[in-house]
C-alpha cells in the first residue's frame, strides 16, 4: 500500500512538472509580444527593448522557465501586464468567487445525483428507474452554457427571484452574494449530476448482484440498511473516480458559466488574459488550475484506501 | 491465413432484429439520421436564405412563417439551425478522426509491446488528462486564432489520449486469448496481429466511444462558438446563436431556446445511439440490464 501511494505521489509530481514545461513552452510560442502589448502601437523600440529588459524578457529562456517555477513555488507569481498588479492578488480575489461557486456545485451534483442512483439502481427496470434514468440522459446531453441561459431567463427576467448577472462582492452581505452564485452553480451541476448519478446506478447494480448483499438481506437487515451501508460503500470507488474527473469539468466549466454570469472568478481572469495576452496571468492560473486537478485525482487515489479496507491491508 | 475463433454465433441479421427491439437505439439512430439529414438537405435548401439581413423581419417571435422565429438582423433561426448542423456535425466528426486516427494505433501499439513503451505513453496520456480540455481548447485556438479548423484542432487533440486509453484497454483484454497465440505460431509479427485480429475485436468498443466522442465534440464546439473561438459570422454556428441571443433574451428568448434544442436533441441522439450499440453487441452489459 505504501509502495502504491508513494508511485502515485512520485507521478503526480512528474506530471507537474511535465505539464509546468508544456504551458511555459506553449506561451513561449504565442504570437504577441508583452512588452509592446503594455506600451502599444506608438512606443519606439528603444523604449520596448527597455522595458523587455526590466521584465526579464531578454533573459535565456531556461533560466526564465526556473524563475517562472521558482516564483510559482514562493508564491510569487510576478506581476499582470494589464492590470498592474501582483497575480496572486488577483487569484486570490477571483478564488473567492470561483471556489465557493465550484464548491456548490459539487456538493449539489453529488446530492442530486448519490439518492438518485441509489433510487434506480434498486427499482431496477421498473417505470422509477425509467424515468429516472430518461431524466439524466436528457441531462448529460445539455450544455451548461445554455441550460444557464434559460435558468436566467425562468429565474431572473420572470420571477426576479435572483439577479441575472454579476457579483456584488462577499462585503455585501453573504446572502446577497451566495443569492448571485445559486443559479451559475445549479447550471454547473446539473450535467454533472446526470453522469453521477449514471455511474452511481451501474456501479450499485454490480454490487447488489454480489454474494455478501444476499447474505446480508438473509440474516434480516432491512433493505434500506443493506443500500445504505453495504451496497453504496462497495459502489464507491467507481463514483469517486468520476468525481474526481468532473473536478477538471468543473474547473473548465466555470470559464463559460462565470462568461454568461458576468462573475469575476477564475475562468473568467484566464478567458480575459487569454484574449488580451496578459501571458503571466495565464500561465499562473493555468498551472494553478493544472495542480489543482493532478491533487484531486491524487486525492481521490488514496480515498480509495479508506473507502475500501481491502486496500489498505493489501501489500 | 485468418483465424476466426471469435465470431460469436450470431448473424448479422439476428443482430439487426435485435437492434430493432431496442429503444435507445432505435431513438438514437432515428435522431441521428434526421439531424445528419437536416444538414444535408440545407445544403440544397432552407426555407429562408441565411446570409440575407431582412432588418424589418428583425426578433419576430415563432409564427408561420418563421417556424422558430427570426434573429436581430431578421434571419430565419430555422434556417440558420440547418446551416450551423453542418458546422457542429464537421467539427465533431473530424475531431473524432483525429482522435481514432492517432489514439487508436497508439494505444493499439501501447497493448503490443507493454512494458517501458507502455508505460511511458501512458504517462503522456496523464499529462494530458490534466489539463482541462476546454481550457487548453480555447488556449489552442487563441494561439492560432479563432475559427472552425482550429475549434476541430483543438477539440481533436484531446480525443486522442481517450481513444488511446479505451484501445489499449480493450486490446489487453484481447492479446492473452488462445487465437491470438495460434496467430504468433503462424509467424505473424505483432503488428500484422494487432491489425487482423486485435482491432476487428476492438472495433465495438471504439464505435462506442466516437459516438460518445461525437456527442461531446458537439456540445464542446457549442461552447467553443459560445466565446466566440469557433466558427466566425456569417457561417451560422448553434454556439454563436446563443452568445447573439444571450443579450436579447428579455425581448427575443426562442433566439435562445430553438439553437440549444437542437444541440440536446443532437447530442441526446448520439448518446442513445452509443448506448444503443453497447447494449446490442456487449454481452457484458446485457446481463447487467
Amino acid at each position: 500500500m505504501t509502495a502504491y501511494l508513494l508511485k502515485r505521489l512520485a507521478i503526480s509530481l512528474a506530471t507537474l512538472l511535465l505539464a509546468s514545461m508544456v504551458v511555459f513552452a506553449v506561451l513561449e510560442i504565442l504570437p504577441g509580444d508583452p512588452a509592446r502589448l503594455m506600451l502599444g502601437m506608438n512606443a519606439s523600440a528603444d523604449q520596448v527593448e527597455l522595458l523587455r529588459n526590466q521584465m526579464g524578457l531578454n533573459a535565456p529562456m531556461v533560466w526564465r522557465y526556473l524563475h517562472w517555477v521558482g516564483g510559482l513555488l514562493s508564491l510569487d507569481f510576478g506581476r499582470s501586464y494589464t492590470y498592474s498588479v501582483p497575480v496572486i492578488d488577483l487569484v486570490r480575489e477571483r478564488l473567492a468567487v470561483s471556489l465557493p461557486l465550484a464548491l456548490i456545485a459539487l456538493a449539489l451534483s453529488t446530492i442530486i445525483a448519490i439518492p438518485v442512483g441509489l433510487f434506480s439502481a434498486s427499482r431496477r427496470g421498473r417505470a422509477g428507474d425509467t424515468i429516472s434514468m430518461g431524466a439524466a440522459q436528457l441531462g448529460v446531453a445539455v450544455p451548461n452554457f445554455w441550460f444557464a441561459l434559460m435558468l436566467i431567463y425562468v429565474f431572473a427576467v420572470w420571477l426576479r427571484l435572483v439577479p441575472a448577472g454579476g457579483f456584488p462582492g462577499w462585503g455585501a452581505g453573504a446572502w446577497q452574494a451566495l443569492k448571485s452564485l445559486l443559479l451559475p452553480a445549479v447550471a454547473l451541476a446539473l450535467p454533472q449530476a446526470a453522469i453521477l448519478a449514471r455511474v452511481t446506478r451501474s456501479a450499485l447494480i454490480e454490487v447488489l448482484n454480489e454474494d455478501y448483499i444476499r447474505t446480508a438481506r438473509a440474516k434480516g437487515l432491512p433493505y434500506r440498511t443493506v443500500l445504505w451501508r453495504h451496497a453504496l460503500r462497495n459502489a464507491m470507488i467507481p463514483v469517486l473516480t468520476i468525481l474526481g474527473l468532473q473536478f477538471a469539468f468543473l474547473l473548465a466549466g466555470t470559464i463559460i458559466i462565470e462568461n454568461v454570469f458576468y462573475l469575476p472568478g477564475l475562468g473568467r481572469l484566464v478567458f480575459q488574459a487569454i484574449t488580451q495576452r496578459d501571458l503571466i496571468v495565464v500561465e499562473s492560473v493555468v498551472m494553478l488550475l493544472v495542480a489543482a486537478v493532478i491533487a484531486v485525482n491524487l486525492v481521490v487515489d488514496l480515498s480509495y484506501a479508506v473507502v475500501d479496507p481491502r486496500l489498505r491491508s493489501r501489500q | 491465413m485468418t483465424l476466426h475463433v471469435d465470431i460469436p454465433e450470431e448473424t448479422f441479421s439476428s443482430i439487426l432484429a435485435k437492434a430493432f427491439r431496442n429503444t435507445a437505439f432505435v431513438t438514437g439512430f432515428v435522431i441521428t439520421l434526421l439531424i445528419l439529414a437536416m444538414a444535408v438537405v440545407s445544403y440544397i435548401w432552407t426555407p429562408y436564405d441565411v446570409t440575407k439581413l431582412v432588418i424589418a423581419d428583425k426578433t419576430q417571435g415563432p409564427s408561420l412563417a418563421h417556424w422558430f422565429g427570426t434573429d436581430h438582423f431578421g434571419r430565419d433561426i430555422l434556417s440558420m439551425i440547418m446551416v450551423g448542423a453542418r458546422n457542429s456535425i464537421a467539427v465533431a466528426l473530424v475531431a473524432v478522426g483525429i482522435g481514432m486516427g492517432v489514439g487508436v494505433p497508439l494505444g493499439a501499439f501501447a497493448a503490443a509491446r507493454s512494458g517501458l513503451v507502455d508505460e511511458a505513453l501512458m504517462r503522456i496520456n496523464d499529462l494530458v488528462f490534466a489539463f482541462p480540455a476546454l481550457l487548453s481548447a480555447i488556449m489552442i485556438t487563441a494561439i492560432f486564432g479563432p475559427g472552425a479548423v482550429n475549434a476541430i484542432l483543438a477539440i481533436g487533440i484531446f480525443n486522442i489520449p481517450v481513444f488511446a486509453r479505451v484501445a489499449r484497454a480493450g486490446a489487453m483484454a484481447i492479446w492473452p486469448r488462445e487465437f491470438i497465440l495460434a496467430a504468433r505460431a503462424a509467424g505473424k509479427s505483432s503488428t500484422q496481429i494487432s491489425i487482423e485480429h486485435v482491432l476487428p475485436n476492438i472495433a465495438t468498443l471504439l464505435l462506442v466511444q466516437g459516438t460518445i466522442q461525437f456527442a461531446l465534440g458537439i456540445l464542446a464546439e457549442a461552447g467553443l462558438s459560445y466565446l466566440g473561438l469557433g466558427a466566425q459570422p456569417p457561417m451560422p454556428s448553434w454556439g454563436r446563436m446563443l452568445f447573439d441571443a444571450q443579450t436579447r433574451m428579455v425581448v427575443a428568448p426562442w433566439m435562445a431556446i430553438f439553437p440549444g434544442m437542437a444541440i440536446v436533441i443532437t447530442v441526446l441522439g448520439l448518446n442513445l445511439l452509443g448506448d444503443g450499440i453497447a447494449d446490442i453487441l456487449d454481452p457484458k452489459s446485457r446481463r447487467q440490464r
